[in-house]
């Protein structure tokens, strides 16, 4: 137990415990210490100055976010000297970010126009002083020097170290790197974790012309999937609490703005967990090619491509539930419904920037077409109900089209670090005794926020294994590349080590995607982790392999091994460095003030 | 511990700029070096000199070579440290080197050379560049005499420091330091003087009693404080520069200007306030009138909220050279 004692805070008795800085604390008791550079997932820089605080027998102003709260200490998180030092520090950081709100992931929500309200700083009382700079494209991220004001809180949360500090001074720039060891994954983090809206991704926000144009056209059926986290997170733009369940509404949403087809990305977790399952204990039975690593987080997939090509054979070679779903669409449904599948377009709204990359792999063509057209992420989504003055909260809940409308519990588990290794060993669990598991929990330790979780799942009698009485699964469930690379170190030490293991580039999982709404903490990722979970514990069908649609579309259509191969497996390889643009603002970047 | 106590008697302050009283700074290193016995400690004696008006350190290297090493092989030997550098800029390094190898012997003293600049007076920022990162400012806490290079116990005086400390050790300290006159006078140079002078007395010791009409910027030539006739009946404090300004010959926004480009060159980057706001004051300065309100505002921000010591320093002159001159 640490030590615990109080401190006054504007004159305001606050309790705090030992390590705690003045911020948090001061957070902790609903005192909100203006904040620029300062992020819960980062370390402290204590950078951008904004959260200077006057301490009782200091002379000079301290940061709140890098000092520690001390037994019997006073602060003062408001003066004139520090109204005005707020008020004139933010309007030189205005003068270094091009403001162009409309089109900016914030939606005009950010802390730089928060603060410019309560300290009254005049946005133009410097003219912008970058306009010249570049604007990177790498990938699906789109980097503008335009408007960032080097916080660094992107160079801190890359996971692959892809952002770098370049030049001195007022020359300062954030760039990608050139260095070959170094490539960007994708996933999107430094996007949701820039406090000035510097970072989007490609398409962020000219999604909402394209599909109404692509809706205009009769010939072509435009079909809409959700990725499962979506369901508990959309709202949060849209005025809803953190974490509420807002399936249905989401639907009625996307049938209001007229996608002719609504599915459930859900239900091609289903299948995927099917089909990994059933290679994953193939894999475990002969020994060959473990651990068995996952393969839905796009970005986990290139991190190995680029930096770990020789694991590349140990992803499995089942695709992502949405590459799934958009190959069903255009096969069995097509067929089903007598449709072309050139004219149906599959659209997907993802958490993820790495799906943006992913759907336009040619690994994941399926008859020569991309089973995914467009792939558009909360956050833009969001902001097509804004526009489009979908209110979803007002909206009657409705029920996703079938044959993909209604996924397992399990199935919703994906948006979740550890969410595709329960659903995969519940079904494993399945094909190991032949019973169905009956205590939901048994596999829990995969689950939650922690970096690594580990378990050791031995399964005994009656197992039917041919190979003695009991099996065991080594298995990790990895939420974040940082701790990925603790495991792939241990795996170069002890090759056994683990038999089956999940990776998810993001903090959280898919919860904490780089394509989600901004803002995003620990706390945010927990609410819409813990809706998912709500919703498996609610449903009748937990497990993947006894979703009725699953079982339906394997009996009547998957009768041959050429056509289950065709559209569940695939196979990855070595990539070149992305390549990198580099270009100057133009008017279609919209900026407000010219 | 026999020579600390002699530091402390002696009440030597750092000769950097900083003024941090010695003892305290290599008691805090032996503290650290007792709870962290398993690593090695280290010595750091800087000779960056970055800034304009600032010229003792080659002065002392160039006259004393054998004191500035003596003063380092104490600290070597009191605090059981494990290795000295001595931190330089690149272009005086073969200089430098020439003059000090003679008297390092087999002593376990090196050489680093980088192209610090100003920032690299500041402790942490020379800790950041000898370490191979970006010249920046770190944190603190922690202190570099607990984490300092590599993390380990690390003990970072100046040259003139170090220099004292020998003479201290060795019972001849007269309580001097070494004062730099440059400007409208006619006698500039290095001159060894006692501490306790007034600004005035040291003027007329060096002859150097201006005869124009003039003001005086003392401590740094670039951060130092504007001091008017009137007001140097007290002893410098700061980095020992006195430098002399003719007020007919003086223009005012010239001389900041040239300042500001000082700091602009010299600042790293990190915090926004001095940053932005630097850039912002160039900017006005180029104005044939500028908007001092503004300007005053901008660095009384820079002041409070600059992460470190150069940042927070523009204000003095400045604010000096628009109020007295
Ligand atoms: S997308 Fe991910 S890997 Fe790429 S630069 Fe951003 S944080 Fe780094
Ligand atoms: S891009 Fe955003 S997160 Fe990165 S340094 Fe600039 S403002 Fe900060
Ligand atoms: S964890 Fe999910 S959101 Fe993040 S990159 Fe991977 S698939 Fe995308
Ligand atoms: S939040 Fe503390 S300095 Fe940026």
């Amino acid at each position: 137990m640490s030590k615990r004692f109080d401190l006054i805070i504007d004159g305001k008795k606050v309790g705090a415990e030992e390590g705690e800085t003045i911020l948090k604390v001061a957070w902790l008791n609903g005192i909100d210490i203006p904040h620029l550079c300062f992020h819960p997932d980062n370390t402290v820089r204590a950078n951008c100055r904004m959260c200077l605080v006057a301490i009782k027998g200091e002379r000079a102003l301290q940061t709140a976010c890098s000092t520690l709260a001390e037994d019997g200490m006073e602060v003062t998180t408001v003066n004139p000297a520090i109204k005005r030092d707020r008020k004139f520090n933010l309007e030189l950081i205005f003068g270094e970010h091009v403001e162009d709100c409309p089109v900016c992931v914030w939606n005009s929500r950010c802390d730089l126009l928060k603060y410019r309200k309560q300290y009254n700083s005049k946005m133009l009382r410097f003219p912008d002083r970058k306009t010249k700079r570049p604007i990177y494209e790498f990938g699906p991220i789109v980097f503008d020097q335009t408007k960032c004001i080097d916080c660094r809180n992107c160079v801190d949360i890359c996971p692959t170290e892809y952002l770098e500090v370049e030049g001195v001074g007022s020359d300062i720039g954030i760039a990608p790197s050139m260095d070959r060891k170094k490539d960007c994954i994708y996933c999107g983090q430094c996007v949701v974790h820039c406090p000035a809206g510097a970072i989007k991704s490609q398409g962020e926000y000219g999604s909402q012309a394209a599909l109404e144009n692509l809706l205009k056209q009769k010939d072509k059926t435009v079909v809409v999937q959700f990725a499962p986290v979506i369901r508990s997170s959309i709202g949060e733009e849209m005025g809803l609490p953190y974490g509420t369940i807002a399936t249905g509404q989401l639907v009625a949403g996307l049938r209001k703005f007229g996608f002719h087809k609504v599915f459930d990305t859900s239900v091609a977790a289903d299948f995927t967990t099917t089909e990994e399952a059933g290679e994953a204990v193939k894999h475990i039975m002969s020994g060959k090619n473990l651990p068995v690593f996952t393969s839905c987080c796009p970005s986990w997939v290139r991190f190995i491509e680029y930096n770990y090509p020789e694991y590349i054979k140990n992803i499995t070679s089942v695709r992502a539930p949405e590459i799934i779903l958009g190959g069903l669409a255009k096969t069995y449904w097509a067929e089903k419904e007598g449709l072309d599948p050139k004219n149906i377009f599959m659209v997907s709204v993802m958490p993820c920037t790495s799906k943006k990359f992913e759907a336009q792999r040619v690994e994941m063509k399926i008859n020569g077409l991309y089973p995914v057209d467009m792939v558009i992420t909360t956050r833009e989504l969001a902001r097509i109900f804004l526009n489009k003055k979908i209110k979803i909260a007002n909206l009657e809940a409705e029920a996703a089209d079938m044959p993909f409308g209604d996924p397992s519990g399990a199935g919703v588990l994906y948006g979740a670090s550890g969410g595709v290794m329960e659903s995969a060993l519940r079904t494993a669990y399945f094909r190991l005794t032949g019973e169905d598991l009956k205590d939901m929990d048994l596999f829990k330790e995969v689950r939650g926020q922690a970096g690594i979780k580990r378990a050791t799942i031995k399964l005994c009698q009656p197992v039917k294994t041919g190979r003695g009485e009991c099996v065991e699964i080594k298995a990790a469930a990895v939420n974040g590349i940082k701790n990925a690379r603790i495991i792939l170190d241990e795996l170069k030490q002890d090759p056994k080590k683990y038999d089956f293991v999940e990776v998810m580039a993001c903090p959280s999982g898919c919860a904490g995607g780089g394509g989600q709404s901004l803002p995003v903490n620990e706390q945010i990722r927990k609410k819409r982790i813990d809706a998912l979970y709500a919703i498996d514990r609610g449903k009748k069908i937990r497990l993947a392999h006894r979703n009725p649609e699953v079982i339906e579309v394997y009996e009547k259509y998957f009768n041959t091994e050429e056509k289950r191969k065709n559209i569940f497996h695939t196979g990855f390889g070595q990539k070149p460095k992305t390549k990198i643009i580099s270009r100057k603002r133009t008017k279609a970047d919209g900026a407000l003030h010219e | 511990m026999r020579n600390i106590s002699k530091i402390a008697a002696a009440r030597l302050t750092g000769r950097g700029g900083a003024e941090f009283p010695t003892a305290f700074k290599w008691l805090a290193v032996a503290k650290a070096k007792l709870e962290k016995f398993d690593r090695p400690a280290y010595i750091i004696c800087n000779a960056t000199e970055g800034e304009p008006g600032v010229f003792k350190d080659k002065h002392i290297l160039r006259y004393f070579p054998g004191e500035v090493i003596n003063g380092i092989r104490i600290a070597l030997e009191e605090l059981g440290a494990e290795k000295a550098y001595i931190y330089v800029q690149r272009k005086d390094l073969n200089t430098i080197k020439k003059r000090l190898t003679p008297f390092i012997k087999k002593l376990p003293i090196r050489f680093f050379a980088e192209d610090g600049g100003y920032l690299c007076g500041e402790e942490t920022t020379l800790l950041e560049q000898m370490e191979g990162r970006r010249p920046e400012p770190r944190l603190r806490p922690p202190f570099p005499t607990e984490h300092g290079l590599h993390g380990c116990p690390t003990l970072v005086n100046n040259v003139e420091t170090f220099y004292y400390i020998s003479q201290i050790v060795k019972d001849e300290y007269r309580h001097t330091r070494f004062y730099c006159l440059s400007g409208a006078i006619r006698n500039p140079g290095v001159f060894e003087l006692p501490i306790d002078l007034t600004i005035a007395e040291v003027l007329k010791k060096t002859k150097n009693i201006p005869r124009c009409k003039f003001f005086l910027q003392v401590g740094g030539g670039a951060a130092g404080e504007i001091l008017l006739p009137d007001e140097t009946n007290r002893p410098l404090k700061g980095a020992g520069a006195i430098i002399v300004y003719d007020r007919a010959k003086t223009k005012p926004q010239e001389l900041m200007t040239r300042w500001i480009e000082f700091f602009f060159k010299s600042n790293c980057g990190k915090c926004a306030p001095c940053r932005e706001g630097l850039y912002r004051l160039r900017e006005e300065l180029k104005k044939a009138k500028p908007d001092w309100l503004m300007m005053r505002a901008i660095l009384e921000t820079m002041r409070d909220a600059s992460f470190c010591a150069l940042g927070k320093s523009v204000y003095t002159p400045m604010l000096g050279l628009l109020e007295k001159v």
